[in-house]
């Protein structure tokens, strides 16, 4: 599915200071049985969210109108456990573009950069750089540079470099995805099939 | 050069290599489900492009099934028009398709085995983390997003960086009431829910040696839990033995030269791994965890431990505890519950309703806890009743429920309520996992035993 280009992005963050923030809590599995990609947004950290009334939980930082922006800050080891898109699908459809970290999970930073989400890995002194920073000031910009691989904090100045491989990077920029690629080499696959027993 | 096992299966499927990108993988076998496919068909249809080799994936219903009644029609509509999309999708592509009510339905990572899709030496992905199950076999096999699915289905490659690789080994012999999940449940305890991130993990020495193919899928299924894409075991007689004569296998000549490939598949002696731990049979007791991730598990006399003695942050730490109920310091042994789940595709094989017969069996239910045993597949179902295991349940106060994910991620209506505790033999104990406020202590088929007839928390050696 294309997905709009991604080059340079300023906007204010939203931080979630947590550990291990597991997509069973990004998106819980009872909001999985769609079979469109449409509305993940509405449930993005639903159990989190909202009480099981629906009404809205004020302490969470979704709820609190003092944070906004279009991209999300969390803590180490973020989007472990299933391997589910609809946590990448409702990252994106409640509209964050990038989601920064000190790590991740491996399925769940694949599945934002085929969906058009950035990943962006920091290191854990620059993460709690971020966290102090918008704590300090919640309008606090931060800027992803993705034809530079890099992020800085606008308020103090701060910047750090990052890593994405050249070939998602381009995918990233262009807004294409694998199939495209593998499609254009269906030969080659083919090929490598015929000799590749059942 | 020598050579791991991993990298022996991973080099022999890169179709090509992309520069400073990621490998295309060949994908010997792919298995759907019907939660995480809708969207890929989807994009086939969009694109208007076929499903390019439908004999190599293969199509069941689990995630949302009900587990009981599945005579009759899905009651939830979602739920049901989801398991109509599958039925659709697989029907329209020309791909085996195993739904609700099949012979042979069952959940995915259960099913792939018992009928020899899951092979040696295979490439195997699906849509779903747990995929990491069928290295068990020697096959490299990892779950994969929708996104990847679509991949799988319109070119059977997808593109992946190569991870790097880890060898956990453990010698010496397990204590008495030791199974494979506690195995699995202490080493995820000591690397952390992310300690494996970024690697691919061969487990070897003398514990996965004598482990039963179950124990080594058991074990396999939870590397996914330590962060790890998946995990492998090389295969061996016992691997030959169990997969020779299935479905799915070959025959004859065809047989004779897949051993000849599948004999070559172990590491090389001196192979170099990029991380490598050891750990001691005798270190490991029944385990069972106390928070809310997999890797927050403890020997089940333990005491929880207090916050300065785990890896991570405090603030975590002690919203976990708070979301459980529980208290740094306290005793595991002892605490209530109220559910007990046996099944899932980490434990819901015959050998695990084996285990768990095994306490049982004499005792009673005990009156406060609601027990959901739930077969991994018909052909377990089937094999609890030709061995009298369900007489036994029967006698001691359980009921045997049909075949599905269930409880362990509660898509269906098998939800633990809000507040309640639940000993579970599935795979993970996140907030609300087994429905919105549940809380969950992973265990293996004879601690779930020991506290369905307790109803507490109880060390299963005192039972045996």
């Amino acid at each position: 599915m294309a997905y709009d280009k991604f080059t340079v992005l300023t906007s204010t963050a939203v931080p979630l200071p947590i550990e291990n923030v597991d997509t069973d809590q990004i998106i819980p599995a009872r909001f999985l049985k769609a079979t469109e990609r449409k509305g993940f947004g509405d449930n993005l950290f639903r159990d989190w969210r909202y009480n099981q009334d629906n009404s809205p939980k004020e302490d969470f930082v979704l709820n609190n109108p003092t944070y906004s922006g279009k991209i999300l800050v969390g803590g180490k080891n973020f989007g472990s456990g299933s391997s589910r898109e609809h946590a990448a699908w409702s990252v994106y459809d409640y509209g964050f573009r990038c989601v920064v970290s000190s790590f991740f999970a491996d399925i769940f930073k694949n599945n934002c950069l085929n969906i058009g989400v950035l990943p962006v890995q920091v290191s854990a002194a620059f993460l709690a750089d971020i966290f102090a920073a918008i704590e300090a000031d919640p309008s606090t910009e931060l800027v992803i540079d993705l034809p530079e691989q890099s992020i800085s904090i606008s308020s103090t100045g701060a910047s750090e470099n990052f890593d994405i491989n050249s070939y998602k990077k381009g995918n990233m920029t262009n807004g294409f995805d694998d199939i495209d690629y593998l499609l254009n080499i269906k030969d080659n696959i083919r090929d490598f099939a015929d000799n590749t027993p059942l | 050069m020598k050579k791991t096992l991993f990298d022996k299966v991973w080099d022999s499927h890169v179709v090509q290599q992309v520069q400073d990108g990621p490998d295309i993988l060949f994908i010997d076998r792919h298995m759907v489900h019907e939660v995480t496919s809708p969207v890929a068909f989807l994009g086939l249809k969009n694109r208007n492009i076929p499903v390019m080799y439908p004999e190599r994936t293969f199509a069941t219903a689990d995630h949302n099934t009900p587990t009981i009644n599945q005579h009759l029609p899905v009651q939830d509509p979602l739920s049901a028009n989801q398991l109509k999309a599958l039925e659709e999708n697989a029907t329209q592509h020309g791909i085996s398709y195993w739904g609700l009510g099949h012979e042979k339905n069952g959940i995915v990572h259960v099913v792939g085995p018992e009928y020899g899709i899951t092979q040696p030496g295979a490439t195997i992905v699906c849509g779903d983390s747990h995929t990491s199950t069928h290295g068990a076999f020697g096959a490299i096999a990892f779950g994969i997003g929708t996104s990847e699915v679509e991949m799988v289905l319109s070119t059977q490659c997808i593109m992946q960086p190569k991870p790097k690789s880890m060898r956990i080994n453990i010698n010496g012999e397990l204590g008495k009431g030791v199974t494979s999940k506690d195995v699995a449940l202490y080493i995820i305890s000591r690397l952390s829910t992310s300690g494996a991130t970024g690697y691919f993990v061969e487990y070897a020495g003398d514990v996965f040696t004598n482990m039963s193919m179950e124990g080594r899928m058991t074990v396999c299924n939870l590397s996914i839990e330590m962060g790890a894409r998946g995990g492998m075991i090389a295969p061996d007689h016992k691997t030959f033995d169990y997969i020779q004569g299935r479905e799915f296998t070959p025959t004859g000549a065809n047989w004779d030269k897949a051993m000849t490939y599948w004999e070559t598949l172990h590491t090389d002696a001196g192979a170099n791994f990029d991380k490598e731990y050891h750990f001691d049979a005798a270190e490991i007791e029944p385990m069972i965890t106390y928070g809310t991730n997999p890797g927050m598990g403890m020997g089940i006399t333990n005491g929880i431990p207090t916050a300065d003695a785990v890896e991570g942050g405090e603030a975590t730490y002690k919203k976990s505890l708070a979301y459980m109920g529980y208290n740094e310091g306290e005793d595991m042994i002892g605490k209530p519950i109220d559910f007990v789940f046996l099944g899932s595709c980490t434990n819901g094989r015959i050998e695990d309703f084996r285990a768990f017969a095994e306490i049982i069996k004499g005792r009673k239910k005990a009156d406060n806890v609601t027990a959901w045993l739930v077969p991994g597949s018909h052909k377990v179902l089937n094999a609890i009743k030709e061995e009298g295991i369900l007489d036994q349940l029967h006698q001691a106060g359980f009921e045997l429920r049909e075949p599905g994910c269930s409880a362990c991620l509660a898509m269906n209506d098998d939800k633990v309520p809000t507040g309640k505790y639940a000993v579970s033999t599935s795979n993970r104990n996140f907030e609300g996992r087994q429905g919105p406020g549940s809380r969950t202590l992973l265990a293996s088929p004879i601690v779930a035993a020991a506290a369905a007839v307790t109803g507490k928390v109880t060390d299963p050696r005192t039972l045996l």
